[in-house]
């Protein structure tokens, strides 16, 4: 009696109801940091929930499988997440992000077996299969690009075919819908469905593999938001309520945060998968002259007594903070400026690091004041009146190009006005450019001097000094 | 029969898409990256994908248990790793009581 009750389709849709609803209102707990904690863990129990109705049916096949199967990725997963450092989430997102795009598009090449190629289901199952087999691929193979190049396993730097890049992309999208389409009209050949995933294999490589280190938050962004489609795409075609609206909910919310992401830099998305910035290279090279103008190299104690008799001080993070783990050292340097009665403030550019909200989770990990952190609209007004701005490790989301020289690449790109500021400390490891590959001017002004080396260790000297003050 | 359950899931699909629109655009850029991470571990959800055919026993054959029982581990995978390096990068965010925060200094 029990049993028939809780193996009933209606029970199992209830359950899925129960943990979609779950989804959404974890999501909006997201909204605040007070309640985001709680948010997730109500997302994850609706999770649980949604994997336990899936085993309620009368008969339930192939269970030591499936148990296998979540105690090898427990066994992966789990060390993963608990071990990554704070400044390597991008590219650990990334790579979850990839398996739950391969998931999908090997669901898929399932589906088509078991169903001999789509022979004995509607229409509309095989066009949404195919479709979640085609960006599963695109968001696995994009993905696990993207983790490459983050953690350095191959070179940041954009690599395009040239002139080549955009047919042999659309060739690869058409071969992989050609195909699709194929299958739809009634073939039913395996080779057929192997094709159509390696065409989106070639399509996802190659889609990332040009993309320069600044896009790349923009680009993990899309990627999700893909898998997020996916995922959907593969619940119309199981008829599972549960995928549709957890799939479409990632779909919608990562397509948002895309576009987001594309304005504060003042691109279209068509234009970051067009090609890096590195694919402006003529005009990069064509402003490399005028770097020629001095730089002025500073030392820590010269930074450490500007900062100490200053009224405000604004550091300015960027992925240098992240890449040498400064953020705790910074985190002691503005407790000992504050002890000296120095106002200090964050200013996070919306792209700095490479991930959204990258350098708000570093410094909250060191435990800097969640009022301190500054959005750009809100700091921009305020550089005017700053005596010092530290700038550690950010490049081009200061680079007064953007503002003033219409031919440059990040021309229009809403940028950190801390070229207003009375001086400016920069500290970088080298004079090599950006992410981006082109000059800062910043470099150059009168106003700034340079302190050269590691962030951390520039940081740590300044505190040395701060303290012997 | 085939269509109507077609249409209803399409419909379901369109409201869930605004229903993510309504709910993302009120989160601020601070939380950006854990919405991001959060969002990453619910699409995990394929692992429902896996889990029921091979529940239905649907597919059988050496070659579609090893693709499904890849598609678990990836979707375990996903789904685990998401919400633990979610909950990790949120717990940052809680304000910590200052005596608890200073214990931490002196540990």
């Amino acid at each position: 009696m029990l049993a028939s009750f809780v193996t009933d389709p209606n029970f199992r849709a209830v359950l899925y109801i129960i943990s979609f609803s779950l989804f959404i209102y974890g999501l909006s707990g997201l909204t605040g940091p007070k309640t985001a904690v709680r948010g997730n863990r109500l997302a994850a129990l609706g999770m649980a929930i949604a994997v336990i109705a899936t085993f309620l049916y009368d008969e339930v096949n192939n269970i030591p499988l499936i148990v296998a199967g979540v105690v090898v990725g427990t066994v992966i997963g789990v060390p993963a997440a608990k071990m990554v450092k704070m400044t390597a989430m991008p590219q650990m997102v990334a790579l979850f992000n990839g398996v739950g795009g391969g998931a999908v598009a090997l669901i898929a090449w399932v589906e088509f077996r078991e169903s001999g190629g789509y022979a004995h289901v509607p229409t509309y199952v095989a066009i949404f299969s195919l479709f979640s087999a085609i960006v599963g691929s695109v968001s696995f193979w994009g993905s696990n690009i993207a983790f490459a190049k983050l953690q350095e396993l191959i070179d940041g730097r954009p690599r395009t075919l040239g002139p080549l890049q955009i047919p042999v992309n659309a060739g690869l999208i058409l071969a992989a819908v050609g195909l699709a389409a194929a299958i739809v009209a009634g073939s039913h050949n395996e080779l057929l469905i192997i094709l159509l995933l390696i065409a989106a294999a070639l399509f996802g490589n190659l889609l990332v593999l040009p993309i320069g280190g600044a896009d790349m938050p923009v680009v993990i962004s899309l990627l999700n938001a893909f898998t997020g489609l996916a995922a959907a795409a593969a619940g119309v075609a199981l008829d599972n309520t549960a995928l549709i609206v957890a799939g479409m909910l990632v779909g919608c919310s990562g397509t948002i945060l895309t576009q987001q992401m594309a304005q504060a830099m003042n691109r279209s998305i068509g234009s970051i998968i067009a090609g890096g910035f590195g694919g402006g290279g003529g005009s990069a090279a064509a402003s490399a002259d005028t770097s020629g103008g001095t730089v002025r190299a500073t030392s820590a104690a010269d930074a450490a007594i500007q900062m100490a008799y200053a009224r405000q001080v604004i550091v300015v993070p960027g992925y240098g903070m992240a890449v040498s783990q400064a953020q705790h050292a910074v985190r002691e340097m503005t407790k000992l400026l504050e002890e000296k009665g120095v106002t200090v403030k964050f200013a996070i550019h919306p792209v700095a690091g490479r991930m959204p909200g990258h350098m708000n989770v570093l410094l909250a990990e060191a435990d800097v004041p969640y009022d301190q952190l500054k959005e750009m609209d809100e700091i921009n007004g305020e550089f005017g009146r700053t005596d010092v701005s530290l700038v550690i490790g950010a490049n081009d989301v200061t680079n007064p190009d953007a503002r003033n020289k219409p031919d440059s690449p990040i021309y229009g790109m809403p940028i950190l006005n801390v070229d207003e500021s009375q001086s400016i400390i920069v500290l970088k490891r080298s004079m090599s450019a950006g992410y981006a590959g082109i000059d800062n001017p910043l470099f150059t002004n009168p106003k700034t001097s340079m302190l050269f080396g590691d962030a951390k260790q520039s940081v740590e000297n300044i505190i040395e000094e701060l303290k012997a003050l | 029969m085939e269509v109507s359950n077609l249409v209803s899931n399409l419909a379901i699909l369109v409201l869930a898409g605004f229903v993510g629109y309504a709910v993302i655009s009120k989160v601020p850029n601070t939380l950006h990256t854990p919405l991001m991470s959060g969002t990453n571990a619910i699409h995990g959800i394929v692992v429902l994908g896996g889990i029921v055919l091979l529940v239905l026993g649907a597919a059988e054959g050496f070659v579609n248990h090893l693709l499904l029982f890849i598609a678990v581990v990836f979707g375990t995978i996903n789904v685990i790793g998401g919400f633990l390096v979610t909950d990790r990068m949120l717990e940052m965010f809680k304000t910590k009581p200052k005596d608890q925060a200073e214990a931490g200094d002196n540990a």
